[in-house]
């Protein structure tokens, strides 16, 4: 059968993998090696060896856009898997109207990143307004609290529906058992549930994690990092230092804080990678 | 399914019931807004109800969909969406088909280049991307769909494959025997047992490219084709004074077909959703 199917290889591959070379291997490439330039397009580089990274990690605001995701990755993470994993149990308790909290619940994940920025821009600017702060424009506690809430309320749907998955995969004789045995509800939970859907967990985990770091469309749209650039998180930063500032040595700085930002999302996803298939083993 | 409920959880079905209440609140907030005129929307304002004053009917709507261009928007939001979202469901599922079935060094090589671009931030290729794009034209609506099946490949090749290692290769050297072509083999018959795998990667990949703000702002000429999320951008960057009443008519145009597809085809798109997360 392999023999037959390699003659039809250009049929099946090579489509994706034109455009794959197009959409992303060129680009790639060809975004590696800017980072060693200066350039205004990509036929006028000229070589300028470790420059632009230098220019990067000197640029404060691109160390203070890093510990900003820094924080409020850690906050949303935190809020996000404690919230939707109590909304999991909840709806795994065959409450009345389940399936309509199931679907309201998940229904923001539905819109589209700048959409959502918008909503809560014009619902956070009317509380700040009617308890007398300043706007979301020069507001960055508000614009920093603000990305939370909007995190929360696009993801915790998602994380819930891969929390309710896993806890429905647990045999429910184990949890009778424990009560045979007298374990209280806390106890159940945290002996018993909690440890059987640990993989969830992860993938939960690390989504969000992944998701809170690359953000961009929300930022854009509901602080655009203002004031001042302090709600400006890492992608935001290098889409403002290609795009938002003219001058040859700025695309160059903003391609080397790309690849840094790259490396760093490679290095989390690897990380996600070990820790998921080390907690497959154990099952 | 009348498991017999344990008392006390009317209350948990109470206090659920106002969560999904302010859960859907922003959404109705915005709706009314888009009720009211122009002059009546403030942002001390937003939580009131529109009255007889200030409400309007839907002029606001009107006026996205007349001057505003709402509907060439949504027109090259779906075509981008259809034609990308075709694109890499027909070509990708060949794709990992054959990486999966064929075993060798190029298979391994493809299989874990498209790993790789699944991890990477579009941050990293965003320029060079969008030159690329432009030398070789593919900066309109109507091709925009290659450079969406080179950068969403990743994900749906990285799908498709794991889910063909599940398919039975008997029922295909069967096919074989009875003289069926490579092509025809995969058309006649993995086709149909992958029909639940392209949903779910269907459903991810369309929320992917008609959300997506980034990518086609930057390949398309902003001045001839705006996408949806591009002309919701466009009322904050470009009119001077944004108009609160348009931008609210065009956000609930956007979100109202949303929800429809949603309403009627949850049982997939929470399903595909999960899939996709579990597996990604």
């Amino acid at each position: 059968m392999e023999k037959a199917l390699k003659r039809y290889a250009p049929i099946f591959i090579l489509p994706t993998f034109l455009a794959f070379v197009i959409g992303f291997i060129v680009p790639f490439i060809e975004g590696l090696y800017l980072s060693f330039c200066k350039f205004t397009t990509v036929d006028n580089a000229t070589w300028v060896g470790l420059t632009n990274y230098i220019a990067a990690i000197k640029d404060t605001s691109f160390t203070d856009s890093f510990k900003f995701s820094v924080m409020f990755s850690v906050v949303s993470i935190l809020t996000i898997n404690v919230l939707a994993f109590g909304l999991a149990l909840l709806l795994t308790q065959n409450l009345r109207g389940t399936n309509i909290f199931r679907t309201v619940f998940f229904m923001p994940n539905l819109i589209g990143g700048i959409v959502l920025g918008y909503i809560w821009q014009i619902l956070i600017n009317c509380v700040l307004s009617l308890t007398a702060q300043p706007l979301l424009a020069l507001n960055s506690k508000a614009g920093y609290w603000g990305m939370i809430i909007l995190m929360c309320w696009q993801q915790i749907g998602y994380m819930m529906i891969i929390y309710i998955a896993g806890l429905q995969n647990v045999p429910d004789s184990l949890i009778e058992a424990a009560k045979i045995d007298g374990a209280t509800n806390l106890q159940t939970l945290i002996k018993i549930k909690v440890p059987m859907v640990m993989s969830s967990i992860t993938i939960c985990v690390f989504l969000t994690l992944t998701n809170s770091f690359k953000l961009f469309d929300q930022n854009l749209a509901l602080t655009g990092g203002d004031p001042n650039h302090t709600t400006e998180m890492l992608a935001l930063n290098i889409y403002q230092t290609f795009y938002a500032r003219s001058g040859m040595q700025w695309k160059g700085y903003g391609q080397a804080k790309a690849v840094i930002f790259c490396l760093i999302v490679i290095v989390i996803s690897f990380a996600q990678l070990r820790a998921t298939r080390s907690k497959e083993v154990q099952q | 399914m009348d498991k017999k409920r344990k008392p006390g959880s009317m209350i948990w079905t109470i206090i659920l019931g106002i969560a999904s209440v302010l859960w859907i609140y922003p959404v109705v907030m915005i709706l009314l807004n888009s009720l009211k005129k122009e002059s009546a929307i403030s942002t001390a304002a937003a939580f009131k109800l529109p009255t007889a004053d200030s409400f309007t009917g839907i002029a606001n709507y009107i006026d996205a969909i007349a001057s505003k261009g709402f509907l060439s928007s949504l027109g090259f939001s779906t075509f981008i969406t259809i034609t990308s979202v075709t694109a890499i469901l027909i070509c990708c599922s060949m794709c990992a088909w054959y990486i999966t079935r064929v075993k060798g060094v190029i298979s391994q090589v493809l299989y874990y280049l498209f790993v790789f671009s699944m991890v990477v931030p579009f941050q990293m290729v965003m320029f060079t991307l969008s030159q690329t794009a432009d030398k070789l034209k593919l900066n309109t609506p109507w091709n925009i769909w290659i450079i969406y099946l080179g950068f969403g490949a990743g994900l749906a090749v990285f799908m498709f494959c794991g889910f063909v290692k599940s398919i039975p290769i008997e029922v295909e050297e069967a096919a074989m025997i009875d003289g069926c072509n490579p092509l025809q083999t995969f058309f006649l018959i993995d086709v149909h047992i992958l029909k639940p795998t392209m949903i779910s990667v269907g459903i991810l990949e369309a929320m992917w490219v008609w959300n997506d703000y980034l990518l086609p702002t930057l390949v398309l000429d902003i001045k001839k084709y705006k996408t949806i999320p591009m002309l919701i951008q466009y009322f904050r960057g470009s009119y001077g004074k944004v108009e609160m009443g348009p931008m609210m008519a065009s956000i609930m145009l956007t979100v109202i077909p949303i929800i429809i597809v949603y309403l009627a085809g949850q049982k997939y798109i929470i399903k595909g959703v999960a899939a996709g997360a579990v597996k990604g």
